[in-house]
């Protein structure tokens, strides 16, 4: 059972949020500062796991995501908090499922897509996790679904406009 | 170059930003300012600009539904920076009314993001998800459901249920796995108001679609972990399943990493694991296909790893398979041989798991252990500490609880800071070595982390502090106090304690400051008045302070002392006798009315070192007899009991009733039983019930059931020595303080035959562990011998006791030393053993050899069923079977002087029981004879035994045995 997802940034910037488990506005922010601050201080060899008020986040950075603004490279790290008793590499992998399917979505993707079509990012994770759980782990079947989505999509705004 | 690929990706941006999804230039520039703000307040500058426009653009009448679907993504945008976007949820929820597809999904996906499933906007959502879920397009189908899961609460499922339940037959595979998905959802959230489709789950299971059978995986894992028992019957499917999947029959779109589905096969392990546990005739199903897995997976990649752990977990939690339980051994081993601190991490998990059935796992990864222990990731620090735990023994409680709390001294989470501090506790409670130890402990754990425990745990010490070591020596007792008071008073010196610390404090001072004479009353007074002095907000402790001084007077006077007040005593009880707190106040004008009263008054008042005396409570009021008898003289009604007043009850059920009072003082809820004829049952368990107003209650259950073994097995017993044999039972057994906590061994089917066969596989366990300890101490020379210290006393076999071991054995054939060890070998076997002996015979300390106490035979004797079990030789005569159980026991004793613990973890070890046996039955058996005295038919039992335990299992990997074997 997976409670949350968050995307951060090197700098601790918020790139997505994704809650699975009821958490007050408040809550919110609070999780993510807290996280920033336990997750971004590590050091690259350690764990990609820490462990935080009885639960259990895992995180992946990915270098291969980069920011460009300021010519910085940076890196974006993904977080997923579970349970204690849940498999933790199981989840590093369902991070890296996200990201190979964000990759061929966006064709490489880099923070910047994930910035400016947050939103697409949403829809392409409500694919993958659904109510806390893996609901698909077949890339095509997410990708096909996915493409139907904008192409019907496109077709109506099409019309629309 | 770096800019050039800025440029260009700066480029592709603009390009693909407009062409998607024609985003106008104002959010482009939006979110760029953002992603360039230097700092927290910036964004946040920029984003409540943004808010502000956002208020006023979108209440203006006739914004073009384009324009509405980029104002509705920007107020998401702000919602996710965390800042307040409430007055756009109505706007979102309008959205999904849309027609379109596009605008549709984008007010979908808002309120999903936007809105817990209590909010009121709810309800103007169900009616559009009813709508949308009728639609033929399966794309806004899709939508519908995904924003069903998110949204619908319990009051709105059935609204949405029965069209959610057509949609597990639709055409589209991915309909029906967000079908199944939203209906998981629906049961998490109200488990009653979908249990009657809980058979649904079962026919998706067999879903042509693999996508669909692995979403129905997800709410079958939470249907099985609520109620094993109703899915046993799918054993046999899952594993058919799994075989499919690790055979590649699923579309190649499922692999990941050159491994077929890999998540479909994790889901599946887990729930195969809930299956199989405790249950030999599931888990005989599961062996091969776990085997199959462990042989193909690849511990090269990071999903064949998580697979391979998920094995692991699957094979310790099912019925065991020696032959498994080495694959699993194995691949742990890989991990905690790792470069890799992630699988370091989940090898000390895994090996966690493993230690449960076969605490000598461990043996071999002890520097590893200690590596991870040693790490700086403090997740891998955590990790480690939580294995320690689990392996604790009374062996190496020293070592781990040390550990333990210079960790919890040097971290800040409070969280965990909580966690490990009453792990410490539980810990010490249950292992402690010796009173003065438990004592320094428990001070610095209180000290560091004293307002983060349990206040039971400050209750627990004073009890023990105030109980002692038991009835018998109060020299070692008022020793253990006055230790316990000169470490309060040198504490009393630091500058900031806890506040649950100082009550202890004050109470162990107020009760035994001035017992030896070492200190002078007023010295003591002081000390405790300069407690309140520097604590002034805290009322509690204030209150311990003041009854400590109380009770201190008390003692002076009773002892015929002139107490001289204090002047700073004097304001103290000037001040709290003025105080807000009525407690307070009261206190201060009893300890004023003390000093004015008779001595003898006092000294009934405030007995000396009364804390443990129990008070009687005089249920019948029979001080009262006079005065009624008065009343009623004086022309009073009689009272009539209510048994009477209501006719149904006659006398004789009184006691009955009464026995209800003391064991549950909650509401009862159930009509009242017919009155029984005989009530003599109850005795005990009132005697128990009433035992218990000590200081602190103590945990019943353990001993309501004792009382139960024992009447059961001796009848004739009467409730006091019954109540005697508790007595007993406690000084004997060496958790003193804590509640006995036997793990729940899962299987219920295990027989006797497991239980016998646990104690010859502890035999095993010993010898089997020192020698791997002198393999690896061999080895692993170039370690330093700081780390190796450390090992051997977590580990705890040592050289030192394989010494010890002769003499032992010398002594353990003599007749009735058997009964001596029984009780420690019936608890590290089973819980349910140790019961027995319990009541059969009064268990003397354990290791106290010297003076074995001759009991009667116990009516059940275990190991006459380990002769039957071990060889085929028929039961011989009774003194025979005296002799050889003295001698199949001797090697325990050497299991008990190394290292069995009586630990949960080691309790377990009663499910792998025969399984294991058979391994490391054989170099029991070779080893054994060197050491006894003297020529035995039992050795040639053994033998043949053992030759059967070889054949059985020829590839068993057992050092030893190839040691012997060759040298």
């Amino acid at each position: 059972q997976i409670h949350f997802v968050i995307l951060i940034s090197r700098q601790g910037k918020v790139r997505l949020t994704k809650w699975y488990s009821p958490y007050q506005q408040k809550e919110r922010s609070t999780v993510i500062r807290e996280l920033s601050g336990l997750i971004l201080t590590r050091g690259p060899k350690l764990c990609n796991f820490v462990e935080w008020k009885g639960f259990k986040v895992v995180y992946r950075r990915h270098d291969s995501i980069i920011l460009v603004i300021l010519n910085l490279y940076a890196s974006l790290y993904f977080c997923i908090c579970i349970d204690p008793d849940d498999n933790e590499l199981e989840i590093l992998e369902i991070i890296h499922h996200f990201v190979e399917i964000l990759d061929r979505y966006f064709g490489s993707v880099c923070e910047l897509d994930l910035i400016f079509n947050f939103h697409k990012a949403y829809y392409i994770l409500d694919e993958i996790l659904i109510a806390g759980e893996l609901q698909e782990s077949s890339k095509k079947t997410v990708a096909r679904l996915i493409a139907a989505q904008v192409n019907v999509t496109e077709r109506c705004v099409s019309l629309a406009f | 170059m770096e800019q050039l690929k800025t440029i260009g990706r700066e480029l592709a941006m603009g390009s693909q930003g407009g062409g998607w999804t024609g985003q106008s230039k104002e959010f482009l520039d939006l979110v760029k300012s953002i992603g360039e703000a230097r700092s927290k307040a910036e964004e946040d500058r920029i984003i409540l600009r943004e808010i502000e426009s956002l208020r006023r653009r979108i209440a203006e009448p006739d914004v073009p539904r384009r324009r509405m679907k980029e104002y509705i993504i920007r107020l998401v945008y702000a919602e996710m920076l965390g800042h307040d976007a409430s007055f756009g949820y109505i706007h979102a929820v309008k959205m999904t009314h849309d027609d379109s597809l596009s605008l549709k999904r984008t007010g979908y996906l808002a309120v999903t993001l936007f809105l817990s499933d209590d909010h009121d906007l709810i309800i103007l959502i169900v009616n559009t998800i009813q709508k949308d879920l009728r639609s033929d397009n399966y794309l806004i189908v899709c939508a519908a459901l995904t924003a069903a899961c998110k949204l619908i609460n319990e009051e709105t499922i059935p609204a949405v249920l029965p069209q959610v339940v057509d949609l597990l037959a639709h055409p589209k595979e991915a309909v029906r796995k967000k079908a199944v998905m939203a209906l998981h959802r629906f049961y998490q959230r109200s488990p009653a108001s979908v249990s009657h489709l809980i058979s649904n789950f079962r026919k998706r299971l067999c879903d042509n679609d693999p996508g669909v059978m692995g979403a129905t995986l997800c709410p079958l894992f939470d249907l099985i972990t609520a109620d094993v028992n109703s899915y046993k019957d799918l054993v046999i499917s899952f594993v058919s399943i799994l075989k499919q999947v690790a055979e590649r029959r699923l579309p190649k779109a499922y692999d990941y990493h050159q491994m077929a589905a890999p998540f479909i096969q994790i889901k599946l392990l887990k729930i195969l694991a809930l299956l199989g546990s405790g249950d030999k005739q599931a888990s005989g199903h599961i062996y091969h296909v776990l085997g199959d897995i462990f042989r193909k997976c690849e511990s090269s990649s990071n999903i064949g790893n998580a697979v391979l752990y998920e094995c692991i977990c699957c094979v310790s939690s099912i019925y065991p398979n020696a032959k498994l339980l080495d694959a699993a051994a194995e691949s742990t081993s890989k991990f905690l041989k790792s470069e890799s601190h992630n699988l370091k991490y989940m090898g000390i998990d895994a090996l966690g798991r493993l230690i449960k059935i076969n605490p000598d796992v461990a043996e071999e990864h002890q520097l590893a252990v200690i590596d991870c222990l040693e790490d700086p990731d403090d997740t891998l620090k955590r990790k480690t500490f939580e294995l320690l735990y689990k392996m604790t023994k009374s062996t190496n409680v020293e070592v781990i609880v040390d550990r333990m709390i210079d960790y919890m001294i040097s971290i800040n989470d409070n969280h965990y800071k909580t966690e490990i501090a009453s792990r410490c506790v539980e810990l010490a409670e249950q292992f402690a070595p010796s009173n003065q130890w438990f004592i320094q402990t428990m001070n610095k754990v209180f000290e560091h982390a004293g307002d983060l425990v349990n206040v039971r745990v400050a209750h627990n010490l004073m009890r023990l502090i105030a109980e002692g070591f038991g009835e018998d020596d109060e020299g070692a007792d008022s020793q253990l106090r006055s230790s316990a008071v000169n470490s309060y008073l040198r504490i009393l010196g630091e500058p900031k304690l806890p506040s649950l610390f100082l009550q202890v404090i004050c109470w162990v001072l107020g009760e035994y400051g001035t017992a030896d004479g070492k200190y002078s009353a007023s010295y003591i007074i002081g000390k405790l008045c300069d407690v309140t002095e520097a604590h002034l907000c805290n009322d509690t402790v204030k209150a311990y302070a003041i009854s400590a001084i109380m009770k201190i007077c008390a003692f002076e006077i009773a002892a015929g002392r002139k107490v001289e007040m204090l002047p700073e005593c004097q304001s103290l009880i000037d001040e709290l006798s003025a105080s807000h707190s009525t407690d307070l106040q009261q206190r201060a004008y009893e300890l004023q009315a003390l000093l004015c009263i008779h001595s003898q008054a006092v000294e009934s008042v405030i007995p000396l070192d009364a804390s443990c005396e129990d008070i009687e409570v005089d249920r019948n009021l029979s001080f009262l007899d006079s005065f009624v008898q008065q009343s009623i003289e004086k022309g009073a009604r009689p009272y009539i009991p209510e048994s009477e007043r209501s006719g149904m009850f006659s006398v004789s059920n009184y006691t009955s009733q009464h026995q209800h009072e003391t064991s549950s003082h909650t509401l009862r809820f159930e009509a009242y039983e017919l009155p029984k004829p005989s009530p003599t049952p109850a005795a005990p368990q009132i005697s128990v019930s009433t035992r218990t107003t000590d200081l602190v209650p103590v945990p019943e259950t353990t001993y309501y059931t004792e009382n139960n073994q024992a009447s059961k097995l001796q009848p004739v017993l009467d409730a006091s020595s019954a109540d005697h044999g508790i007595k007993l039972h406690l000084v004997g057994v060496q958790k003193k303080w804590g509640r006995p906590t036997y793990s729940a061994s899962s299987s219920t089917t295990s027989s006797s035959e497991k239980k016998t066969n646990g104690v010859t596989h502890l035999d095993g366990v010993s010898l089997q562990s020192q020698g791997t300890l002198y393999d690896s101490k061999g080895q692993q020379s170039e370690v330093s011998a700081e780390k190796q210290k450390l090992a051997a006393s977590l580990f705890g076999a040592s050289a030192g006791k394989t010494e010890k071991k002769p003499t032992s054995t010398q002594r353990a054939p003599k007749a009735n030393t058997a009964t001596a060890e029984r009780p420690g070998v019936a608890r590290a076997v089973s819980p349910e053993i140790s019961k027995q002996k319990a009541a059969s015979s009064p268990p003397p300390d354990l290791l106290d050899l010297g003076e074995p106490i001759s009991t009667t035979t116990p009516t059940i004797d275990p190991f006459e069923q380990l002769e039957g079990l071990i060889g085929p030789t028929p039961g011989p005569s009774t003194l025979d079977n005296s002799v050889t159980t003295s001698e199949q026991k001797a090697p325990d004793l050497m299991a008990l002087y190394t290292d069995t613990p009586p630990s949960s973890s080691s309790s377990i070890s009663s499910g792998l029981g025969d399984l294991h046996s058979a391994d490391k039955n054989s170099p029991m058996a070779k080893n054994v004879p060197s050491i006894k005295k003297g020529p035995n038919p039992q050795d040639s039992l053994q033998k043949d035994a053992t030759a059967r335990h070889v054949g059985v299992t020829p590839t068993g990997n057992n050092p030893n045995l190839f040691r012997d074997l060759l040298g």
